[in-house]
């Protein structure tokens, strides 16, 4: 009878990990495949052509180039390589302007014959550049489509424009999240290492039982609160605080999300440091002091390279939690896709970006693969993250 | 033990399918308005039930083709491909207008700017104007506001008063409306759209003028109904034809003059 417990239980233990495991895999496969389908993908929106007349030498332009045309900063065609002519832009809008009531009549019915007069409108002007749906595109031999190049991994990672749903061509570049991303949560556990790990030692070494028994439970509580009411927290309080202090425009910076994940972290920080620190072994901290080291050197010389790895974990959680924070950052970091160049500007991260816009992101539109291609990287950084930190504490071990 | 959970869980799902669920979502601008209506609806008509939340019109309209939604708010026209979209899983899409609302542009209460023109505007939101000297204000940089790109606000703002242009980068975007309100409340240089219901005493609402400075009109319902102020865009609810008899009460509701009451009191403007 006990044998079959024995036996159960372990299977029971064997399944649940494998379908832990399974799951987990499962979710990167599934991740990585929907964020790589977005390169090789023409960054026009489905159903949507280019059209022009077929004396224009240009076939085929950059989302880049795309863009300053239809906001109007290039207005020559040799800009972008044709002839010196300048571009007509032309949106399905704009057809009234061309024609007039009695001779569109009918075309609210009809898709067919609108294309048909828009076709005829692009064959006269040969500056002309039309934003038209595809479904009943009506070629004649005046006119010609022009090709968008395709969203490319260099353009990916190089490009410094996130306009993931600017019409007609979508720019996907992440520099401005990625550095976004990097400057918040490195410059937020700058701020909590400090503070959690004073508050660990002193909770687990100087406090009193009274005052920790009163501190910890606090703490804990810090962690317990949704994290929209720091984000809102951030907004009233830090955000004002960090304009004044720096005398800035705007309050909305970079610090003052990193001030907000920085108390954030704080509480899983110093829980998980301070249990690291009080489950050193009696023995060594009482030869510490036998040899006539004072408390302090105790501390630092024995009690902290003990607990390193613990500490070292409580640093990859508290990396964990300021990376992957969404809601919080969302409100106070200002959300400018731009480079920043200080950390007193506002900044866009990439949970944040995730978070606003996977809800309008059409599935397996350009848009949601874009999305997931961000999760990818963010996924990729957090692995980074522990690799090193395991990497350094287990070199660590060794020489001990 | 057992039982009762059984029981209760019978009881549940009985309870579940005699009361008539709506689901709506979409527009934060919309959102205020189709919740007073909501509870009003639901005063009248015991036993019905509707849910409404808010996340943007994009994130309405998605929900709708995806069917997790039964009425999508927007306060944009449908886009084309989503149109589409709709179109490939075999349902059409119906469209009324509940409402109207005039956009308003805001500045922090201390800014001696109290009037802008299209031109300008556009000017300061694709980060052409950069400075509040430029426009006859103090000499500070400007601080620009506005809202995610799945907000219908972000796409009206753009095709009417951007004139199809593309936002500066370093535009900020907000996740919320209140939130805009919020950071032009206490930033000195700032400025905003929101909508003319969410218009507070610690922001101040600008004159703006679409005629090259001929004249300018400060938003308010009366303005916004004689069609003086230029930025006023029609509130849409979105439903596909297999869920009409479903929906059909809720939305006349609306367009009764009961329901038009709602929308003058939440401060929109009625259709009539």
């Amino acid at each position: 009878m006990k044998k079959i417990y024995e036996k159960a239980a372990h299977a029971v233990l064997f399944a649940s990990s494998t379908v832990s495991i399974i799951t987990v895999l499962l979710i990167i496969l599934f991740l990585f495949r929907e964020g790589l389908g977005l390169f090789g993908q023409k960054p026009i929106e489905d159903g949507q052509v280019l059209l022009v007349n077929k004396s224009n030498p240009v076939n085929k332009l950059t989302s880049d180039e795309l863009k300053n045309i239809f906001d109007q900063e290039y207005t020559n065609w040799k800009t972008v390589g044709g002839s010196n002519d300048s571009i007509l832009l032309f949106r399905i809008d704009d057809i009234f302007n061309y024609y007039t009531e009695e001779e569109l009549a009918g075309v609210d019915t009809n898709m067919q014959l609108l294309n048909e007069k828009v076709s005829e409108l692009v064959g006269k002007q040969t500056g002309m550049v039309a934003f038209i749906p595809e479904k009943q595109l009506v070629l004649n031999d005046k006119v010609k489509t022009i090709e968008v190049e395709p969203v490319t991994v260099s353009g990916f990672f190089g490009g410094e424009l996130w306009f993931p749903t600017s019409q007609p061509a979508a720019q996907f570049g992440i520099l401005p999240l990625l550095s976004g991303t990097l400057w918040v949560s490195l410059l937020a556990i700058f701020i909590a290492l400090p503070f959690g790990l004073a508050t660990a030692v002193y909770m687990a070494e100087i406090a009193r039982p009274s005052v920790r028994n009163m501190l910890k439970p606090v703490v804990e509580l810090l962690s317990g609160i949704p994290s929209v009411v720091y984000g809102f927290f951030g907004l009233i309080v830090i955000v004002p605080l960090v304009q004044q202090l720096f005398s800035l425009p705007v309050g909305e910076t970079g610090l003052a999300g990193s001030i907000v994940l920085a108390i954030m972290a704080l509480p899983t920080i110093i829980t998980v440091a301070e249990d690291s620190i009080r489950n050193t072994p009696r023995s060594m901290k009482e030869a510490s002091l036998a040899l006539g080291a004072t408390h302090w050197q105790t501390i630092y010389r024995v009690i902290i390279p003990y607990a390193s790895s613990g500490i070292t974990a409580a640093v990859i959680l508290g990396i964990g939690r300021a990376i992957g924070e969404t809601m919080a950052v969302l409100m106070v970091t200002g959300n400018a896709a731009i480079i920043p160049h200080t950390i007193l500007q506002p900044m866009r991260t990439i949970p944040a970006t995730i978070a606003a816009e996977l809800g309008e992101a059409a599935k397996g539109g350009m848009h949601y693969k874009a999305l997931f291609a961000l999760g990818c990287i963010l996924f990729l950084i957090t692995l980074l993250v522990n690799i090193t930190v395991e990497f350094i504490s287990g070199g660590k071990r060794i020489k001990r | 033990m057992k039982k009762t959970i059984i029981l209760m869980a019978a009881f549940l799902i009985a309870a579940a399918g005699h009361i008539q669920a709506q689901k709506i979502k979409g527009s934060d601008t919309v959102l205020p308005l189709a919740q007073k209506e909501a509870e009003a609806f639901m005063k009248k008509n015991k036993g019905s039930r509707i849910t409404v939340t808010g996340g943007g019109s994009g994130v309405g309209i998605s929900a709708l083709i995806e069917n997790t939604t039964d009425i999508a708010m927007a306060s944009r026209k449908m886009k084309l491909s989503e149109k589409m979209k709709v179109g490939e899983s075999g349902k059409t899409s119906v469209e009324t207008v509940i409402a109207y609302d005039a956009l308003a542009v805001i500045v922090n209460p201390t800014n001696a700017v109290s009037q802008l023109t299209r031109e300008q505007l556009e000017g300061i939101f694709t980060g052409k104007i950069k400075n509040w000297k430029e426009v006859g204000g103090e000499n500070m940089p400007i601080v620009v506001y506005g809202r995610e790109s799945s907000s219908g606000t972000y796409d009206f703002f753009k095709e009417h008063v951007l004139n199809n242009k593309n936002y500066a980068p370093s535009v900020m975007s907000m996740p919320a409306t209140g939130a805009i309100v919020q950071s032009v409340s206490q930033t000195k240089g700032a400025i905003g759209y929101v909508g003319l219901a969410y218009v507070e005493k610690n922001v101040k609402a600008i004159k703006v003028s679409f005629d090259k400075g001929k004249k300018y009109v400060a938003p308010s319902v009366a303005t916004a109904k004689d069609k003086s102020y230029p930025i006023v865009r029609p509130l849409f609810f979105y439903y596909v034809t297999g869920s009409a008899k479903m929906v059909k009460p809720f939305v006349d509701f609306i367009l009764s003059a009961e329901g038009q009451r709602i929308v003058e009191l939440e401060g929109f403007i009625t259709l009539k």
